[in-house]
């Protein structure tokens, strides 16, 4: 059996064990990335070298006794826009297809603390901006469970490479489902945990008050395992959060007996997909006969998550994206006259449509005139899902629900319809603006052999019911084998 | 008879505060290094870098709040301002809009006509901007961004002021209060402290105020005067002609004494704010307040109290003295040092006033130590040198921060008390001016007197002046 198949724990195990090198890890990747690169254009940036030197020096370390935690050795991807020291970070965007940060992200700097081997830098939705890794300048990715389909977004190249084994585990962010989704659609592990639980020092923003980042692999264990090393109080940023209890992997228990788990009944209305109902349904059910206490319950405002994400999200998007002007870093447009005609083109050709339509909403929103009627809503709003959560968690452990409408959309069939795919973020986003935690894993797969993804949503900083009901769950699901698709497409 | 037309002022003050690091990074804010050399990803706007507050520029902005009676804002946020410019790394600069840290505040000034409030309409943190450089030469803009990331405070006054007389007071008391505290030095030349002028005039007896404009570039306080002189003239000479004055921003020309319009209000952005998503709210407890409040320094109505309680010096000085922080505690220093209060005010109201003037010098320039005007003092005093010496001395001192114990040393200029020797001199000079002695001794008085300035000249200045006046008369 190729050590591919292992998750990351596994493979660090087996490196600690000497019975594998981090160097033959590397390089297994390595060649199952040129195997499959072409066909599923995971990665923007693949850094060998940089791998290949990293895994001698780690080597050594493991060797010498000094590295010896769960991840040492085990090579990662990193979506790219987390910044990395020296290597090229560009947010799929054109306008910065030349930039190279001269610091690195501080998950980026816990996990190589850690010994984990950073392969490359993974193709996404175009700053973070949709739910399909289709608004990418660099190629579209493809879901390597059935490459005619997308892989989600818009960490859609880590979780196809996490998928089609060309990493071990990747990180991604999270703004409106953009971990939880690609992996529900891959059939991986997603996690994004409350926010301010990781740093997003190094995080190019997309909206600052709901980016988390967070792990995608290809177990439970494995995202419990990586969330507690990239977990920290971090100075560098003021939303962090000084937390006690990160030790995730505690939870690791196969045991939901007398948990109260609540399903929105809001959650099943039109729009769902009769498959992914009763996948979800029936993993309900398997956590029900483990001894948890499930019931339906109805969370309320489902409708207005929607509007009032786009609305904050788009907002903030309008100002983060302000620096990217040609003036210090990145792409700038080769003839212009004058200072205001540098900025126009830089931008209108350095930004693709989505991101510029998303730039223009939300300048719209926070407008003289429209800011009260838009923007402060959202907030209003933003804070009565919140306290809608709160009321829901009095009752209840974990609230458990689809991630998705749908499997996985075909290829080009969501850029038609923005609306559409706004809307399958809806029960997703609500996490993020809330803070709250969440996590999917597969829980069958549809008639094309696609995955179904089934999430779990706990109240802040309580990933630990989340991950014990995840493992119970995984352990009870038993291995899922997905379909051997062909190669040629 | 032609109307009577009365000016309607509000200030926008900026203050460079003195912390030693920015405002959202631990970079340094010393003036003047190399371009970009006080600069990291925060200040120069890298993606993914992220902004975390200087305590101390929130005790500053608290103190001056609490020294101009405002509320103190204990739950306060930091605002996105959004508006393109090179010198701006982020495009958008991090201020207070919603909920600045200060309102509701009020000063006292005194003018020829009395004493007056002037409200203080808020205090808000921000960031100030990096510099662009134009360089003709190469034909292109270069940019600076050693300044981005400075923390101000803008203090914002209420319309309240009527003239440029109230305008000077107020700015005059502000500076003081903030010089005292210690958050800023407030030099308008450097710009560490930055008026903009809001004016308008309305007819005598009005209710409605009339159009404002806002005036930039006021680089002292003479030109602010000249500019509010010279927008009122401008304004009142409109309205008299029939026509608009139009809101906009101008640049006052010091030189031309004259000011050009910038902008107007149509092309004012929209600067779209909105709460600062990376940096949370501020919660100013009562017990950070409190201790913020019990360390606030001596301002100086209690200090000009002290003065007059604890030393024994003329009202008039005190007033003059505690009008410079730095003044104050020269002078408390010094006089700690020699227990001679009253000396040491003459020697900063006469001889320092008189050098800082020659010299276009403002007291915060001084640079000597109150050691060694303390010394000089005991030097005088003592009579080892005579007060011609002394003066010229103490010019050393101001000008070099010499030790006065011993230039007088090495320059041998200890009063010569000599009597042999100058008894010797003195003769010389008798015969050597057979005129003057006959003028003296025909009763001319005043002929003394230049024998006395020869005798020292010939002494070079050292000879102790009293005895040369009793063995003169002595030998006359």
């Amino acid at each position: 059996m190729s050590i591919l198949s292992l998750t990351a724990v596994e493979l660090a195990a087996k490196i600690k064990a000497k019975e594998v090198t981090v160097l033959q890890a590397v390089e297994e990747v390595i060649s199952q990335i040129e195997a499959k690169e072409e066909l599923y254009k995971c990665y923007v940036t693949i850094a060998k070298n940089r791998a290949i030197e990293r895994a001698k020096q780690v080597q050594e370390q493991i060797d010498s006794g000094n590295l010896t935690g769960p991840l040492a050795g085990v090579p990662v991807a990193i979506k790219d826009n987390m910044c990395i020291k020296d290597m090229l970070t560009t947010c799929s965007s054109k306008i910065l297809s030349n930039f190279i940060p001269t610091y690195s992200s501080e998950a980026v700097i816990k996990l190589e603390e850690a010994g984990a081997i950073i392969i490359g830098k993974t193709n996404m939705d175009e700053f973070a901006m949709g739910s399909t890794t289709e608004t990418s300048a660099y190629g579209v990715t493809k879901n390597p469970r059935n490459p005619e389909h997308v892989p989600g977004g818009s960490s859609g190249g880590s979780a196809a490479a996490v998928a089609a084994e060309e990493c071990f585990f990747a990180l991604g962010s999270d703004t409106g489902g953009s971990i939880r989704q690609p992996a529900s659609y891959c059939g991986v592990v997603g996690m994004k945990p409350t926010y301010g639980t990781v740093s997003r020092y190094g995080l190019i923003a997309y909206a600052s008050s709901l980016d988390q980042i967070g792990p995608l692999a290809k177990d439970v264990t494995d995202c419990a395992t990586i969330l507690e090393v990239i977990a920290s109080h971090d100075e560098k940023d003021s939303t962090s959060i000084k937390r006690e209890d990160t030790d995730f992997t505690k939870a690791l228990v196969n045991d939901v007996t007398g948990m109260k788990i609540g399903i929105p009944q809001d959650y099943f209305m039109k729009g769902l997909a009769p498959q992914v109902k009763e996948a979800i349904l029936n993993a309900a059910k398997v956590l029900k006969d483990k001894g948890a206490i499930v019931e339906e319950f109805d969370l309320g405002l489902v409708e207005y998550a929607i509007p009032t994400y786009y609305t904050i999200a788009a907002a903030e998007v309008s100002s983060n994206l302000e620096r990217f002007d040609g003036i210090k870093y990145g792409y700038r447009t080769n003839e212009f006259d004058g200072l205001h005609d540098m900025y126009k083109k830089t931008r209108s050709e350095g930004f693709g449509k989505e991101v510029k339509s998303r730039i223009m909403l939300g300048s719209f929103v926070l407008s003289s005139g429209y800011y009260d009627a838009y923007y402060l809503k959202a907030l209003r709003t933003k804070a009565l899902i919140k306290k809608a959560f709160d009321t829901a968690f009095e009752k209840y452990d974990v609230i458990l629900g689809p991630v998705a409408p749908t499997t996985a959309p075909k290829l080009g069939s969501s850029l038609n319809d923005p609306m559409k795919m706004y809307l399958s973020d809806i029960y997703t986003i609500s996490a993020n603006l809330a803070g709250l935690p969440g996590i999917t894993l597969p829980c069958g797969k549809d008639e094309k052999g696609l995955p179904i993804g089934l999430q779990l949503t706990g109240n802040c900083y309580q990933e630990k019911k989340i991950i014990q009901a995840a493992y119970t769950y995984e352990k009870a699901r038993g291995k899922i084998e997905w379909d051997q698709h062909s190669e040629e497409v | 008879m032609a109307k009577q037309y009365e000016t309607v002022i509000g200030l926008e003050v900026h203050v460079e505060l003195a912390t030693k690091t920015k405002i959202f990074c631990s970079c340094s804010t010393e003036f003047g290094g190399a371009p970009n050399s006080h600069t990291c990803p925060v200040c120069t706007g890298m993606p993914g870098s992220l902004p975390v507050l200087n305590k101390q520029v929130v005790e500053y902005a608290i103190a001056v709040g609490l020294a101009t009676n405002c509320k103190i804002t204990q739950y306060c946020k930091f605002d996105r301002k959004n508006y393109f410019y090179p010198d701006n790394a982020q495009n958008y600069q991090i201020s207070q809009l919603y909920l600045p840290i200060c309102r509701d505040g009020k000063i006292e000034i005194e003018t020829s006509t009395g004493t007056k409030s002037i409200g203080i309409h808020e205090i808000h943190m921000e960031e100030d901007a990096g510099k662009l450089i134009h360089d003709e030469w190469e034909n292109c803009s270069l940019v600076d961004y050693n300044r981005s990331g400075v923390p101000l405070i803008e203090i914002v006054s209420e319309p309240d002021m009527r003239s440029a007389e109230e305008v000077i007071a107020y700015l005059e008391k502000l500076r003081l209060i903030v010089q005292y505290l210690e958050a800023s030095d407030c030099k308008l030349q450097e710009g560490s402290m930055r008026v903009d002028v809001n004016l308008s005039v309305r007819e005598a007896g009005a209710e409605e105020y009339g159009t404002r404009t806002e005036m930039k570039n006021l680089n002292s306080f003479k030109a602010i005067s000249r500019a509010i002189e010279g927008e009122r003239a401008r304004q009142i000479e409109l309205i008299e002609e029939g026509k608009q004055v139009i809101q906009e921003t101008r640049r006052w020309d010091d030189n031309k004494e004259q000011s050009f319009a910038m902008r107007s209000k149509e092309d004012a952005q929209d600067y779209r704010y909105f709460p600062e998503p990376d940096l949370v709210p501020i919660e100013i407890s009562d017990e950070w307040l409190e201790r913020i409040r019990a360390n606030q320094p001596e301002l100086r109505t209690e200090k000009l109290k002290r003065y007059k309680e604890e030393y024994d010096i003329p009202e008039y000085d005190a007033q003059i003295i505690t009008g410079s922080k730095k003044l104050a505690d020269l002078f408390e220093k010094t006089s700690a040092i020699c227990q001679k209060p009253k000396k040491v005010s003459n020697w900063l109201m006469v001889e320092t006033m008189r050098l800082l003037k020659e010299n276009d010098m403002e007291p915060e320039d001084i640079s000597f130590a109150p050691e060694n005007l303390a010394k000089l003092i005991e030097l005088a005093e003592s009579g080892t040198i005579n007060s011609t010496v002394a003066k010229e001395v103490f010019e050393e001192i101001f000008r070099n921060n010499i030790d006065p114990n011993q230039y007088v040393e090495e320059k041998g200029l200890k009063t010569v008390n000599d009597e042999g020797e100058l008894r010797s001199t003195i003769e010389k000079i008798i015969a050597e001016n057979p005129q003057s002695v006959e003028d003296y001794k025909n009763g001319k008085e005043k002929a003394i007197g230049f024998l006395v300035g020869q005798t020292m000249k010939a002494m070079k200045g050292k000879a102790n002046p009293g005895l040369v006046n009793q063995i003169l008369k002595e030998l006359l």
